[in-house]
């Protein structure tokens, strides 16, 4: 098996380079212009609170096993999008999401690879919208915001793949060092945070390390919410017509009582479990 | 004590209601093998006229023609008009001598005014109304109840107001016979007999459990045309439930949820209409158990509550699917509805229809070119339009004259105030139809296909148009602009008693039957096809999702669709949430927020695709299962295969 831990990090054809992130400040008008958008989704119900309207920025650098949308790796499977035109469109859905106590949640990819277009997307829908904003990161990046990004942010997905570096590097190919400090840093602010773990048999079921990063969050006041997320198969398909080898093609989908069982560890630590 | 009265001498039988119509009578008996008996057929053919015979006698030729060719469809002219709801409480409130004084009163009132036609007709349904509560109270006698004083305690109450129910379910057989708005009102009689420690919260139950098992079994004799259009056997015992009053106190009690706790104790059920008044205002427990039943049983439907309150106030109840009005205050005429898609086709046409080719509205010069233009169509079709509102009107008054000459509602209107508000409640169909081709006609390029008489018998839409349903302000607005202009032309009527025109888009489940008698239309739809349901986007065409699709119908303007904006809405279980709690909570957030955004009425079905097919496959498993459709539930495997299909075929709105 071709496991993505076996690739150089820093493969050239792999990686989507990194940006760095500059003045997108609240005041401060569309400093990205836009960016490139995979796809969008105007009501859904499992990234965040309420309804939602999310976008997908294409580009990220990890290459979890997992990953049921591997089409979002490359920048180049998107469409480039302006701002306005984003935000123009979440407008059509504004007073239904915000009567239903949902929002506007950006996700991906990896939203942080265009920072600068993911914090003007964030910051103009809450501006002009008055809309719950959610970013959905796997916190890779976060040394790069400024802690007025991390205000600038009513909510934060953050999905944490494993605790133990090793096993991270074994599930996303890369170290987690940073994410770790990412999600420390969240809880010194205080920032409203959702954990969210995918669960994969006989990839992430690990008792010891579930038990590992439960204990890790536990303490984190600013955690509201764990998800476990049961691995599903529908990403089989892109790995294909992307021609990558998929890791998981003979992966069984976590049933339900083994994410209760999941669920079971992160709440016998104290996490809030959803 | 169990609750007693049944409408014949024993449960589930039929009885027949003449007034109406004999011929109907007599075609429903055939249907099931039996001859009417000669007596009363001799009653009915040379001794006593009936609404159906009093408006063949005064229907014009026109209106004839027009019904012929269904572009003027399910009018109460062979039957009872229903929609009435008589304030059944009153009876349990008021006992019925309170009553027969009150009305006694209302008829002396009259005596010093000059006997025109209208005052007479007045003080007349005023003697018949008197009458029928005195016919109410000897149906109670018989029963060994004595209803001339006020019910004392719960049991008595609910037996009361049913007695009342009853009553009207016994003397007409009306399209939609609704309960209207008795759940919070009877819970102060139980609260009462709870804190005397005379009833059990078990009993309490148990009563509400007896009162909806007779609200189940009310039937009437109708023919399998009748049951095929509208889908199984409804009789639309419609509650209202919940909402907020005028001084913004809950009208929520624990009498609403004992209602819909019926639906777990009995198992779901079409009937009875199950209808939440939602408000953003409502207690947030309450909204989270609407929602639980509607993800456990689909079996509820919803109205906006603060819509209905700003029309008609916080006593607000609802006829059949989503038409409001106040309880005890208001009537309404009912008019089912005409064929807006068939009309744009004649407009095409020069007023030929498109299936017979019978010339049936006065001839003008139909579309000449290949390609249809949306000038020459829209000039076209205002003509048709004003033609169809006049023909219609005309139509209704009719029929409502002759219903209340001959077919008039005592008992019900004995349960009104004098001279209640009356709303003549027009009705369209074919609204995704036609916003859809008139986006086609703008956006896209549509050519005609005409047969040898050139009559427009086909069309071939080239490229894309935006469609209805996808909260796209390029085409919603003519959806909009068609529901203003229809009522604008229905208003130009002087209507029957001075009613206030109002008009619903509402198909019921008669889509279906609609989509048979229209030729195809410009939009892309081909000939038979069914047209989608209320005011429901086209099936396959909303490829935004249920929200967007729903916001498109939230932009329908109410003040010209007073009589009620009919949507269904079918929604996995797995796009409300994944696990069941974000379910429950995110489905009340849904409401909050279609609701929250002028959205008038929606019928709820969490449900997915492999149960419906299972359910056809295997009827046998699934007895109960309901499915609601436009503005009441059905018994899904009652349904036609036609209609089955049709359900399932329905945008199954999953976003992945």
């Amino acid at each position: 098996m071709n496991f993505p831990s076996e690739r150089p990090a820093d493969d050239p054809a792999k990686t989507v380079p990194l940006p760095t992130l500059h003045s997108a400040t609240a005041s401060g008008g569309a400093a990205s212009g836009g960016g490139w958008v995979h796809s969008s989704e105007n009501a859904s119900t499992v990234d965040g609170p309420g309804f939602r309207y999310v976008v997908w920025l294409a580009g990220c650098h990890l290459r979890c096993q997992y990953c049921h949308n591997p089409d979002t790796w490359a920048m180049n499977h998107g469409e480039r999008r302006r701002v306005e035109d984003v935000v123009r469109d979440v407008a059509r859905f504004a007073k239904f999401l915000r009567a239903t106590g949902g929002g506007f949640t950006v996700s991906g990819g990896e939203p942080l690879v265009q920072a600068p277009f993911a914090f003007d997307l964030m910051r103009r829908v809450k501006a002009e919208l008055e809309l719950h904003t959610a970013l959905d990161t796997n916190g890779y990046l976060g040394a790069r915001l400024r802690d007025e990004d991390l205000d600038a942010v009513d909510l934060m997905l953050l999905d944490l793949k494993a605790f133990d570096a090793e096993q991270h590097r074994r599930v996303t190919g890369f170290d987690n060092a940073d994410i770790l400090a990412f999600a420390r840093r969240l809880a010194e602010r205080g920032r409203p945070t959702w954990v969210r773990y995918v669960l994969v048999p006989g990839l992430t079921d690990g008792q010891d390390d579930i038990a590992a990063l439960a204990e890790f969050v536990a303490p984190m006041a600013h955690v509201e919410r764990v998800e476990v997320l049961p691995f599903h198969q529908m990403g089989r398909a892109k790995w294909q017509e992307l021609g990558e080898a998929y890791p998981l093609e003979s992966t069984a989908p976590a049933t339900e009582e083994q994410a209760e069982a999941a669920r079971a560890i992160f709440r016998d630590a104290g996490c809030p479990v959803a | 004590m169990r609750g007693v009265g049944l409408q014949t001498d024993a449960p589930l039988k039929r009885a027949i209601f003449p007034n109406g119509g004999w011929r109907m009578v007599v075609g429903s008996l055939k249907a099931y093998g039996y001859e009417p008996d000669a007596h009363v057929a001799e009653a009915f053919t040379k001794y006593r006229k009936t609404h159906n015979d009093g408006v063949f006698d005064v229907y014009t030729p026109e209106i004839r023609k027009a019904r012929s060719a269904h572009i003027v469809t399910g009018l109460p002219d062979a039957y009872g008009r229903g929609r009435i709801i008589g304030d059944y409480r009153r009876v349990a409130l008021y006992g019925v001598d309170r009553l027969i004084q009150q009305k006694k009163t209302e008829k002396g009132g009259l005596d010093a005014l000059h006997s025109t036609e209208d005052v007479i007709r007045d003080r007349e349904e005023l003697a018949e109304q008197i009458k029928a509560l005195n016919e109410l109270k000897t149906m109670g006698q018989a029963y060994g109840f004595d209803l001339s004083q006020p019910a004392t305690n719960a049991r008595e109450a609910v037996q009361w107001t049913y007695f009342a129910y009853l009553a009207a379910v016994k003397e007409q057989n009306g399209a939609a016979m609704s309960l209207g708005r008795t759940s919070t009102f009877l819970d102060v009689y139980i609260q009462r007999d709870l804190e005397e420690g005379t009833l059990t919260e078990s009993e309490a139950q148990e009563i509400i459990d007896d009162f909806v098992i007779k609200l189940r079994i009310v039937r009437f004799l109708r023919t399998p045309e009748y049951d095929e259009l509208f889908s199984g056997d409804p009789t639309w015992v419609t509650e209202a439930i919940g909402g907020v009053g005028e001084d913004g106190r809950p009208l929520v009690t624990k009498n609403s949820f004992r209602f819909l706790q019926t639906l777990y104790n009995l198992g779901p059920a079409p009937e009875p209409n199950m209808t939440v008044f939602w408000s953003p205002a409502l207690p947030e427990g309450f909204k989270k158990f609407c929602a639980k039943v509607s993800i456990d049983t689909s079996s509820v439907q919803y109205e906006n509550d603060d819509m209905l309150r700003g029309m008609g106030g916080d006593d607000s109840a609802i006829a059949c699917c989503v038409s409001g009005m106040e309880v005890g205050k208001q009537m309404q005429f009912f008019g089912a509805r005409v064929n807006l898609a068939k009309c744009l086709l004649y407009a095409i046409n020069g007023g030929r229809d498109e299936l017979s080719g019978d010339q049936v509205m006065p001839a003008f010069d139909p579309i000449q070119g290949d390609t249809l233009d949306c000038d020459e169509v829209m000039k076209r079709y205002d003509v048709a339009m004003d033609w169809l509102a006049g023909v219609y009107a005309n139509a209704m008054n009719c029929i409502h004259y002759m219903h209340d000459k001959y077919a008039y509602e005592r008992i019900e209107m004995a349960l009104h105030d004098y001279a209640p508000k009356r709303t003549m409640a027009f009705g369209i169909a074919g609204l995704s139809v036609v916003a859809d081709s008139l986006s086609a006609i703008q956006n896209a390029t549509v050519k005609v296909v005409r047969d040898e008489t050139g009559l427009v018998t086909d069309y071939e839409v080239q490229g894309d148009y935006p469609a209805y349903g996808n909260n796209d302000e390029a085409v919603d607005p003519y959806a909009s602009w068609l529901v203003e202009t229809f009522m604008e032309k229905l208003r130009k009527h002087p209507t029957y008693r001075n009613a206030e025109h109002t008009m619903s888009v509402l198909t019921i489940t008669s889509n279906v039957v609609y989509g048979k008698s229209t030729g195809s239309t410009p939009d892309g739809r081909k000939r038979g096809e069914p047209f989608a349901p209320g005011a429901n986007p086209m099936h396959g065409r909303d490829v935004e999702g249920y929200v967007a699709s729903a916001l498109s119908v939230a932009k329908l303007p109410y003040d010209s669709a007073q009589d009620g904006i009919s949507l269904t809405n079918t929604v996995l279980p797995s796009a409300l949430g994944s696990n069941r709690d974000d379910q429950i909570k995110n489905l009340a957030a849904c409401l909050d927020g279609y609701f929250g955004s002028s959205g008038f009425h929606m019928n709820v079905n969490v449900l997915d695709r492999e149960t419906l097919l299972d359910a056809m496959e295997h009827p046998e498993q699934y007895p109960q299962l309901t499915v609601r459709v436009s503005g009441y539930a059905v018994n899904f495997v009652k349904l036609t295969k036609e209609q089955q299909q049709d359900v399932v075929n329905r945008t199954f709105h999953a976003k992945l």
